[in-house]
This record gives C-alpha cells, structure tokens and sequence, in this order.
C-alpha cells in the first residue's frame, strides 16, 4: 500500500501545478462570488467525480446568464484532489483560504468526506456533498444531498420483500465503510422484519475486485435452499463491470435471482453489454429515463453542454442540482455569502428535484427524496417500476443500537448527534 | 407467484379447450388488447392471462413479441413488428402498411417477465420442436405449478425424443414432490427422479418439500439431499480447481511481459501495467473500426487486435527503454521511480484521450456464455484465456530458446561486456527485449478486456500481482513464472471459499513474504554467475 501512497504523493505534487494554471479565471473585472469545486479530475475516482465538476461549471454558468446571485456574478474555482484523501484536505484548506470560496460542492466517497470535515469547521464554511452515503453523521458545515440509507437500501430491500417475495438475501459489498455500514444496518432491518441469520449471507471483496468466479457460483449455490433469493450489492465503482460480466456469463438471470446495486448508475453501465443484465435493478433517487419537463430540460442542457448527444446523467448529478439551487436560494433568503448566515437559511429551503417533487432541506442537513427502482434495459438506461413520495432523511440510522435514538437538528437543539433518551447533545 | 399460479391453472384449462372452438370469448380478448395499452405491469400480467384463458389464436405469437420487446401497444391499437420491420395487427396477425402513431413498446419487470416464461412453458409443452418443448419442461420445472400436471402427463405419453421425456419427467416430478395429495408412491419416485437429475436446481426443488410431508417421504428426500450434496462438493472441488486454472492464466498473462523486463533484465518496471492497458485499448479502437466500417468482421475482432495490441504496446515499450531507461541501468531505485512517472503520464493521457469512463469492449461469440460438463459450468471467455495464456507462454519461450535473436537476449543478460565483446550490439538488443516484454503485456490488454473493465485503472490494479507471480516464480525464469502463477491462482481460490476475498489474498501475501524469507530468490533460482555479477 505504501507504494500507491507515493504515488498518489507524486501524482498530487504533479497536479498541483497544473490545476492552478488551470483555475477558472474571471473573465470580467467586476468583484465576483467564488464557488469552489472539489471532485477529483485524476486517479481512480475520476471515472465519477468528473462529470460533476462538469455539472457544477454548467449551472454557475447558467445562474450567471440569469445574472448570478445577489446581483454578483458567481465564478467557480475548480481543484483537483486527484483522488487522494489527504490531499482532499489540503485542496479544501486552499479554497477556502486563498480562494475566499462562499461554499464548496465536492467530494466523493466517505473518506474524502471525512478527510475535509476538519477544515470545514475549523475554517468555518460550507459543503455540499452530492452522493449516497451511509448516514451516521450529521455536520454544521455539511449538507447532505444524496441519499442516506433509509432513502435508499431500506426502500429497495423493502420492494424485493413485498413485489418480488424474496426470503433469502445476499448482501456483497466492497469492503470499506459504505458497504459495511449500510450492510450493518441491512441486517438489523431484515432481521426486524423476522429473516433468519441463515438466510442472510455478507460478501465483501477488495476494491477492484475482478475475478468473481467464486463469489458468483457461491451466489447460485445460496439461491438453491428453496426460497427466493436476491443480492443486495453495493459493489463499488470499477468492481461492478466484471461482476456483471460474471453473472451473465454464468447465466444467472433477473427472474431467478435478481441483483438490486446502490452503486451502479447510467455511468457506470455504459462500460458493460447489458443484454444479459436486462431487469437486474437499481436503487436511487434518480434515474435519467425519468419522464418530467424538468428532467428533459436538464437533460437537453447538459448534452448541449457536452456537445455530446450521447451523454449520460445520474443521481448524484441531480443531487448537486438541488445542491446548488438550495444554496442560491439561502443566499437570496440570507441576503448575505457569510456562511453562518447561509447555514441558518438553508434548513426549510425547498427546491424542486428532475423527479417531479418539491424537496426541502430538513434540520439534519439532510434532504428529501423520492426514492425509484428502476429495472435495467437493454439500451444501458433504467426503467422504473417503482416510486415512493418524498422520504426525509435519516442522518441516524433507526436500525442500529447506537444511533438508534440519536438526531441531527441544526434548528432548534443546534446538535448534530442529540440523544432524544438523555435529552443531551453528544451521542450515546 | 399467485398469478403465475392462477396463470397456469388456466393454461391447463385453455389447452383441454382448445380443442373446443367457440368457447372463448371475443370480449375476454377485447379487454387483452386494452390492457395491454394501459402501460401497467398488472394490467399487462392480466392480458397475458386473458390471452390464454380466451385461447386466442395470437396468443403464444403476441407472448414471444412482449417477450422480446416488439410487442407496442398504444391508444387502441397493438402491433407486433417482426425481426425484419414488418408491422403486424396483433389481433389477426394481418400486416398494416404503416406503423399507426404514438405506440411504444409494452414494458416488461420481472415479474411479467416470469408470467411470460411460465406462459411459454405452459404453451411449448406441445410444439413440435423436441428444443422447444425441453425449454417449456425447464420452464415449468421452475414455475412448478399443480395445474399443469394433466397437459404434463399428456406430453409424456405422447413424447418419443428421449431427452424431451427425461425434461417432462423431471419437470412432473418437480410438481408431484410439492404436491401434498399425490399418491405417495408417486411422489418417492418423484424424488428418485430428482436425484437422477442431481443439479442445483434439483436441490432447491427438493428441499422446498412440505414440513408436513409423511416421514417416509421425509426420509427419502433426506437421502436424496445428501447424495446430491456429496456429488455436488466433488463438482465443486473441480469448480475451484478450475477457477483456480483460470486465474492462474491470467496472473500469467500479466506476468509474463514483466518476467521478461524484470525477470531477465533486471529493470523495475511499474508502468508494465499500463502496456497491458494500452493493449486493452487497441482491442477497443479495433472493435469501434469494425463496428463502423466492417460490422461483418466482428467476431474476428480479437484475432486482427492481437498483432496490432503487440506493435503498440512493444513499440512504446521500445520508446519507453531508448528514451528513459537506457539511461539508468544499474540504478533501481530512479529506473523505479522513472517508470512510475510514465506509468502516470500513460494514464493521463489515455484519460484524457478517451475520457475517465469505462470503454465497452464486446466479447465475440464464440467467447460468450458457458458450456455445462456435468455440474461443472465452464465459461468460454476464461476457457480461450487459458489457451491464449498457453499459447503466449509457448510462442515466447520457443523466441527466447530458438531464434537467434533469443540466443542474444539470453546472452546479453548474463552477461553483458561478454556478449558485447562477441560484437553483439548490446543496445539494440535491450530494446528489442523491452520491445517482446512490453508487446507480451499488449497482448495480456487484449485478454483482459474480455474480463475486466477497459479503464485509465486496468493496469494499476495488476501491477502488483505481476510483481508477486515474477518473485515468487523466481527472477529470470519463464517455467517458474507459469508454476507460480499457477499455483497463486489455485491456492487464492482454494482459499476464497473458506477465507472470503478479502482474507484470501492478505493470507496469500503473508504466505510470500514468509517464502521469500527462506527463499530469497523464488521457486526456481537461478543458478550460475549471471546471479552473482
């Protein structure tokens, strides 16, 4: 491992000058509002984190024509993390200190989250974090767009249970905190609703795991005790292409056992043939076959952004979205960039979603989302088959006893782990 | 699985009434056709039902168009296009001059999808295709329905091809089993019939036996369990060995362009991965040309990417060693670091040039799906691997001990002022070795994107495992790579069963180290003074 350390090291140091060569520069004289923008353009995450840069530079753009925020135009500073935790913080430090950023859009996975926290509340500013995560935390300097368990896994289990009337479950995940938590609090839920240790099997392989033979002929052999069986995965980014491959390989279909992911999105698919994965699902709060106005709108803007009529959406990319639009709406209610002043506004904030609902900014600093499943189709794009009202999200998981009787409220008690038992702030 | 159930019943129902014409109503088949536009999943399990149930003379013909999503329906009107584009009236089957607006497909979850195969099954159990008939048995072997044992019993009277009648056998006994009011000698011969069959599918159907079955029963089925367990362990046993094989070929693959460039000259090369990357992509430019120009040629796609992967991926290998390396022989350490940094820059520009996305390489026919032998399912994609891996392996050992160009290679890194003195040009011939071990990692690119994704990251997630097949095999030689590529890849999966991926491979690297320990030069050192210079 020591030896991707250096790497990374090297490769940071590399990139460190060429992304302050290539910082957005202001193109008019006139005193601008910065938003940084922290997603990683190099090394591993770059597959996902790209495109959201891509979507941040084409709203601040767009709110600009509509001539910007406050009666100032918005400019975006853009660094580049290069998928490399530590340097995460050293990025965020940058943009907040030199750059003078009003709030920051970024990050990817957990690590990278929790890598920045520190200098977002030493330096008091504001995050906005797009993706699915597995809960348990709740931060005054962070806003949590995507999806927490319970508006993601826990609806998608529930779906299996009631349409397809599964008993048996696999739960495969790569193995780091996403996948071990959401697992975790997967199996207290499942066992809640009166599954059995025995019909419940946990599955983690290495990131980037590419020889899945085993585990896939361990899958078969587990949907053989007479019961229905699924997988539940929450296989991570590069891992999922030749899982897939696998499955459809060792010609396991939808209509045996069915594969629900919390990770596989249109981005992710586009690497794969999916004819042999027709009806395998997805879980999120987004899918870009979506038909609302807002959606098709979005959806024209960004391919005429890309110049590319190809071009994918996905969730998280929604999630800035409504990210974004919240912040500017909680700047135009505080009158005022100042953080403090924007982190009071933002609680109660609605902003409409690509799904057809209003959501709205809870006092956790989570939000809430509809929550679709959506079935695989030949052409790479989901069709959904199922779709909730609005849920509100967790930032504590129900399920687990440690966080069971926990809330996040920035509001009223300005706590993000208030223990409702103690009545104290502070946890368990 | 109520509706599959109730579906079935009344394919049953409709099969005995089919011979009664008159029977079924136009008005059943009327609300079909307007369910079927409804665009809900209920709404179009129901039609599927109507379908049946009226014995409508389009039935199994509208069932296979849902099936393969040709089936569009709309504002009262449903059609079914043909494979060739023709636009048929799904009532009458008669062809419309034009497709009538605003219809789009009928769309399928798994749970249509499930009616649609118990509905095929119901419905193939008497086509005169014996293939068609095995995959109706399957079907109903899975669907499992009590309705369906009278059309059952039928079909094996009158069945004469003798693997049809095994499939009908099986699937009858698939119901009998679960079906508690059966006379329960028929039901013990059910079991043995299971037994015979012996697969997983067997077995899941046996265990799902009613709790409240007669002991005698239970007893059987008890055997019958443990039977099929015991022979499935052996077929697993093999499994293992086989996957084992399998990723032994491609720890091979990867290795064996760096047991060239490390393991015969010495130099630490870590942008190896990134050639075995570049190979993947050349496969992936080829198979884009051929979709756009030569859409025929595509199931030769790997054949015509194998050579052009190795010029690439050699001739940057060439470049890569006359640019940078040649300068640092006998100076680890900075060619290490060197090489990393083109490994990096490799990846950035493969990024850049082709996006941070996975890139979708197609696997050609006769790479796709599996062959079953015995219990045993064998994938055709790692079954071409391992030959290719073979054949590469052979190819390079055949140009290092018998061509002359082999000869000088094999010289020049025993011993290099010596084989100068000869008047062998020492320089050229450091290029063409980087060239064959960088060409070998190409054509590793190629295997690779068969299997896994197609990304700026392929190469990085081999590197390391390159490294540990070439130590442990042993610096310098071909024949230890093989073993111990072969041996890291069936001890992983030997272990994985027991370990989990995660503990498997952390126990196989504490097992290296430990070896390395007593071992310092691998399985297979080494012998002679080239070792000492």
């Amino acid at each position: 491992m020591s030896v991707n350390t250096t790497r990374r090291v090297i490769l940071g140091a590399a990139l460190a000058g060429a992304t302050v060569l290539g910082s957005w520069l202001p193109a008019s004289a006139q005193e601008t509002i910065k938003v940084g923008i922290l997603h990683s353009l190099s090394g591993t995450m770059a597959i996902s984190e790209t495109t959201l840069k891509d979507v941040m530079l084409m709203l601040i753009d767009e709110q600009n024509k509509k001539g910007g925020v406050l009666g100032k135009k918005l400019e975006a500073v853009v660094v580049d993390p290069a998928s490399n935790w530590p340097l995460f913080a050293e990025k965020a430090r940058e943009l907040i200190t030199k750059d003078k950023v009003s709030a920051v859009f970024g990050c990817w996975t957990s690590v990278s989250r929790k890598s920045v926290l520190p200098v977002f509340k030493e330096l008091n500013s504001i995050l906005f974090y797009p993706v699915q995560y597995e809960g348990e935390e709740s931060e005054r300097n962070v806003f949590y767009t995507g999806a927490a368990p319970n508006q993601q896994a826990i609806p998608a289990v529930d779906y299996l249970a009631k349409e397809e009337k599964v008993q048996r479950w696999v739960l495969a995940g790569t193995d780091y905190v996403y996948p071990r938590t959401t697992n975790k609090i997967l199996e207290a839920y499942l066992k809640s609703k009166g599954v059995k240790q025995e019909d419940i099997l946990i599955n983690y392989t290495p990131f980037g795991h590419s020889d899945w033979q085993t585990i896939v002929s361990d899958i078969k052999k587990f949907g053989t005790a007479g019961k229905k069986t699924a997988v539940v995965s929450t296989i991570n980014g590069d891992a999922n292409v030749p899982f897939y491959k696998e499955l459809g390989n060792q010609g396991i279909k939808a209509t045996d056992i069915p594969v629900v992911a919390f990770s596989v999105g249109e981005e992710e698919l586009a690497g794969i043939d999916t004819k042999p994965l027709l009806g395998h699902l997805a879980a999120w709060n987004y899918f870009q076959s979506v038909k609302t106005p807002e959606n098709d709108a979005f959806i024209k803007q960004w391919k005429a952004y890309k110049k590319n009529d190809k071009a994918v959406t996905n969730d998280p990319m929604e999630a800035h979205v409504i990210g974004f639009a919240m912040w500017v709406k909680a700047v135009e209610k505080a009158k005022s960039f100042d953080p403090d002043k924007v982190i009071d506004a933002l609680p109660g904030i609605e902003a409409p979603n690509l799904t057809g609902g209003i959501s709205k900014m809870l006092p956790n600093h989570h939000i809430t989302k509809p929550v679709l499943i959506g079935e695989i189709k030949a052409d790479g794009q989901f069709d959904v088959v199922s779709k909730t009202g609005l849920v509100a999200g967790d930032a504590w998981s129900k399920e687990l006893d440690g966080s069971k009787d926990l809330v996040g409220d920035w509001v009223e008690k300005k706590c993000g782990n208030f223990n409702v038992k103690t009545g104290k702030c502070g946890g368990a | 699985m109520r509706i599959v159930s109730c579906l079935l019943r009344m394919i049953a129902l409709a099969t005995l009434l089919a011979l009664q014409p008159g029977v079924a109503s136009a008005q059943g088949a009327d609300e079909a056709f307007t369910r079927l536009g409804a665009d809900s999943f209920s709404d179009t399990n129901r039609a599927i039902e109507l379908l049946i149930v009226n014995a409508h003379p389009q039935a199994a013909a509208i069932i296979e168009a849902l099936a393969a999503g040709r089936l569009l329906a709309g504002a009262g009107a449903v059609v079914i296009k043909t494979t060739d584009g023709k636009i048929l009236d799904a009532r009458t089957g008669s062809a419309l001059a034009a497709e009538p607006a605003g219809l789009a497909p009928v769309r399928l979850n798994n749970g249509v999808r499930r009616t649609i195969q118990g509905a095929l099954g119901g419905l193939g159990l008497l086509n005169p295709d014996p293939a068609k008939r095995i995959s109706a048995a399957e079907a109903v072997f899975k669907s499992r329905d009590v309705a369906l044992l009278p059309v059952l019993e039928g079909a094996i009277a009158k069945e004469t091809d003798a693997k049809a009648k095994a499939a009908l056998r099986q699937a009858q006994a698939a119901i009998l089993v679960a079906k508690s009011d059966a006379p329960p000698f028929d039901r013990i011969a059910a079991i043995d019939v299971l037994r015979e069959r012996g697969d997983q599918d067997a077995l899941a159907t046996l265990r799902s036996l009613p709790a409240d079955s007669s002991p005698a029963l239970k007893e059987a089925q008890g055997r019958a369990v443990s039977a099929i367990e015991g022979k499935l362990a052996l077929w697993r046993a093999g499994q293992n060995l086989w996957y084992g094989l399998s990723l032994g070929s491609v720890l091979l693959l990867a290795a064996i362009g760096l047991a060239i460039t490390f393991g015969v000259m010495g130099v630490i090369n870590m942008a190896h991965g990134e050639m075995v990357m570049l190979g993947a992509y050349t496969t992936f430019i080829v198979q884009e040309v051929i979709r756009t120009r030569f859409p025929g040629l595509f199931d030769y796609s790997l054949l015509i990417a194998v050579p052009l992967a190795f010029m690439v991926a050699g001739l940057v290998g060439i470049a890569i060693e006359r640019g940078v390396i040649r300068f640092l022989y006998g100076r680890p350490l900075e060619t290490l670091l060197a090489t990393w940094g083109i490994s990096l820059i490799l990846q950035q520009a493969v990024r850049t040039a082709f996006g941070p996305t996975n890139r979708e390489v197609g696997a050609p026919n006769f790479m796709s799906g599996a062959v079953e032998i015995g219990q045993l399912a064998i994938t055709w994609n790692r079954l071409w691997i391992i030959v290719f891996a073979g054949l590469v392996f052979a190819a390079l050992l055949a140009i290092l001990k018998l061509t002359p160009i082999g000869l000088q290679m094999r010289a020049v890194t025993q011993n290099r002022r010596m084989a100068s003195a000869m008047g062998i040009r020492t320089g050229r011939v450091d290029a063409l070795t980087f060239g064959l071990g960088s060409g070998v990692a190409g054509l590793a690119g190629v295997a690779l994107s068969q299997i896994d994704n197609v990304s700026p990251n392929l190469g990085q997630s081999y590197i390391i495992d390159s490294f540990m097949v070439v130590v442990f095999g042993g610096v310098g030689n071909l024949w230890g790579t093989l073993i111990s590529a072969m041996t890291l890849g069936v001890a992983n999966k030997l272990l994985e069963p027991y370990a989990g991926a995660v503990l498997g491979k952390i126990a196989l690297l504490v097992f290296i180290i430990l070896f390395i320990q007593k071992r310092p030069r691998g399985l297979f050192a080494l012998k002679g003074r080239a070792v000492e210079a």
